[in-house]
């Protein structure tokens, strides 16, 4: 369905698209499997990684002992915390910003000044403040959803098109209507790019605060694996970081791509 | 001037529009006067720049004059409403929402009861002939289908008059004569007061009742042309000689215009 939609506006080249597809996904596969293959002969060569079979091994051990299953649930609870609540708060501050001009004179300046500070450097602070538990993680993942969504939905507020909203003043709709009906529909996408650009810069933002901070999680166990020389385990953790990480973003684009299916030019 | 006993639908007296740019302000209609009957289909045409998008904006409520007022129905235009329908060049359909959707946009915001709103865009939808199209998105309908819905959405508010702002420009030389008389034949059934700004000749004079012509620097009315030619209009009449004078006249009227000079301060 998709990729029929995608193919649909390359006028001409719709029918090979399916085949480049295919061509596409053989490729990905043959890469992946190289990349194995070559990781494996490395660390056959004498480096020193693990080979793949020792952290599929490792991986099964932590499924099998629970502690995978533990971290990956610290880290995952933590990051959905802080990226819903990073992202409320950066749709309703951008809307606010987009709407009022007063509201964005007074935001503005702060928010492009903490833009430029990456949200672990203001861990120390908030380790200080805020204490050792989950509270100084979620606000600092927070901050970074919140840093990276807003800016976008703000710009998709005042991007709206002007056409619309005058149709929609001369078939007799107020502001409230105008908001709720042509605003927040129209700057959807700009809202779910933001989101997108949110939930990687907060997954991110994560593991680091967990190798700093933390008794249980990804970057944590990855942190304590790293005074025992257990290559392994870091192995472990990076593999799923990393497929937590992509699989959390196919989502997001999936129910971006279902909430603007109505867009013209994809 | 005219019957002064009636009140006309649309009354423009002696409107202007300077927008101040830089040390010299742009007059965008220096005291244009104009009066519109109820049922009336008035065509305005002109040069870019004559200011005929910013008259009907001001009638629409969209932009404030700065001089003169704009009555409609005997009282001045303060804002949008829904007594006067809009139609713009770039369709402004909602595209999330379906053709029926659109449709239901203003009766929504008016409150219109489920069933009532259902029916009436029905009713609409099949007027334009968007039928098998009602749950389509905008995206998959063709420029002519995207404007009949536009059309359909503005009807669908019932309002008195229907402000048409270059509908036709942007659709092929074939669509847009199929628009013509699809546009005529839904005011045949559904009369209502229409301004329509158009910049092709042609447009102007197949649908008109009158013609208006405006001049540009200042944006004025150049002349006004009767067209008394019947309606249902086809495409016979489009070919007759009667025809063919009337579209000379305009032309004339449009593209040999004397240039005004602006008085040197």
């Amino acid at each position: 369905m998709a990729v029929t939609t995608a193919g649909a506006t390359r006028d001409g080249n719709a029918p090979a698209r399916p085949r480049k597809n295919r061509t596409f996904l053989v490729l990905n596969i043959i890469s992946i499997v190289a990349g194995i293959a070559i990781w494996w002969g490395l660390s056959l060569a004498g480096l020193q990684f693990p080979t793949p079979a020792e952290v599929v091994s490792a991986a099964w051990k932590m499924l099998q002992d629970g502690t995978l299953a533990t971290d990956v649930g610290a880290s995952l609870g933590r990051v959905l915390a802080g990226f819903a609540l990073g992202s409320i708060a950066a749709v309703i501050v951008g809307f606010v910003m987009g709407w009022y001009t007063v509201a964005r004179g007074l935001f503005e300046p702060w928010i492009q000044f903490f833009r430029t500070i990456p949200p672990l450097a203001m861990l120390p602070l908030v380790l200080v403040l805020m204490g050792i538990g989950e509270s100084p993680k979620i606000f600092v993942i927070f901050l970074a959803a919140f840093l990276s969504c807003v800016i976008s939905t703000y710009q998709g507020v005042v991007n709206v098109d002007r056409t619309l909203i005058n149709a929609a003043r001369v078939l007799g709709a107020g502001d409230g209507t105008i908001f709720g009906r042509v605003v927040v529909p129209a700057s959807t996408p700009f809202i779910l790019v933001g989101m997108r650009v949110g939930l990687g810069s907060a997954w991110g933002t994560l593991v680091a605060a967990e190798l700093l901070a933390a008794q249980a999680g990804l970057g944590h166990r990855m942190q304590s694996a790293q005074l025992y020389y257990d290559l392994p385990t870091i192995f472990v953790g990076i593999i799923a970081i990393g497929v937590l990480g992509l699989i959390m973003d196919r989502l997001l684009m999936i129910a971006g791509n279902k909430l603007t299916a109505w867009q013209e030019n994809r | 001037m005219s019957t002064p006993e009636i009140t006309p639908k649309i009354s423009v007296r002696d409107v202007e529009k300077v927008f101040p740019v830089g040390k010299e302000p742009f007059v965008a209609l220096g005291g244009v006067s104009l009066d519109i009957a109820d049922n009336e289909f008035v065509t305005v045409v002109g040069p870019s720049g004559c200011g005929k998008s910013t008259l009907l904006n001001i009638l629409a409520g969209l932009e404030q004059p700065t001089g003169g007022t704009a009555l409609v129905d005997g009282g001045p235009v303060t804002g949008p409403g829904p007594e006067r329908g809009v139609i713009f060049q770039q369709y402004a359909l909602f595209p999330w929402l379906t053709v029926r959707e659109n449709v239901e946009f203003g009766m929504r915001t008016a409150k219109v009861p489920k069933g009532e709103r259902r029916e009436r865009a029905e009713h609409f939808i099949r007027l334009v002939g968007l039928e098998q199209f009602a749950d389509a998105l905008p995206k998959t309908l063709s420029g002519g289908m995207k404007q009949r819905c536009a059309i359909a959405r503005a009807y669908a508010v019932n309002p008195s008059i229907l402000l048409m702002d270059e509908p036709f420009g942007a659709l092929d030389a074939l669509t847009r004569v199929r628009l013509q008389e699809q546009l005529l034949e839904t005011w045949s059934k559904e009369r209502r007061t229409v301004m329509f700004i158009t910049h092709d000749v042609d447009e102007a004079v197949f649908l008109a009742n009158r013609v208006v012509v405006m001049a540009a620097r200042p944006g004025r009315i150049a002349e006004v042309i009767e067209v008394d030619l019947p309606y249902p209009r086809d495409e016979d009449m489009r070919l007759s000689p009667e025809f063919g004078a009337l579209r000379n006249r305009v032309w004339h009227a449009v593209y040999h215009q004397r240039q005004i000079k602006e008085p040197a301060q």
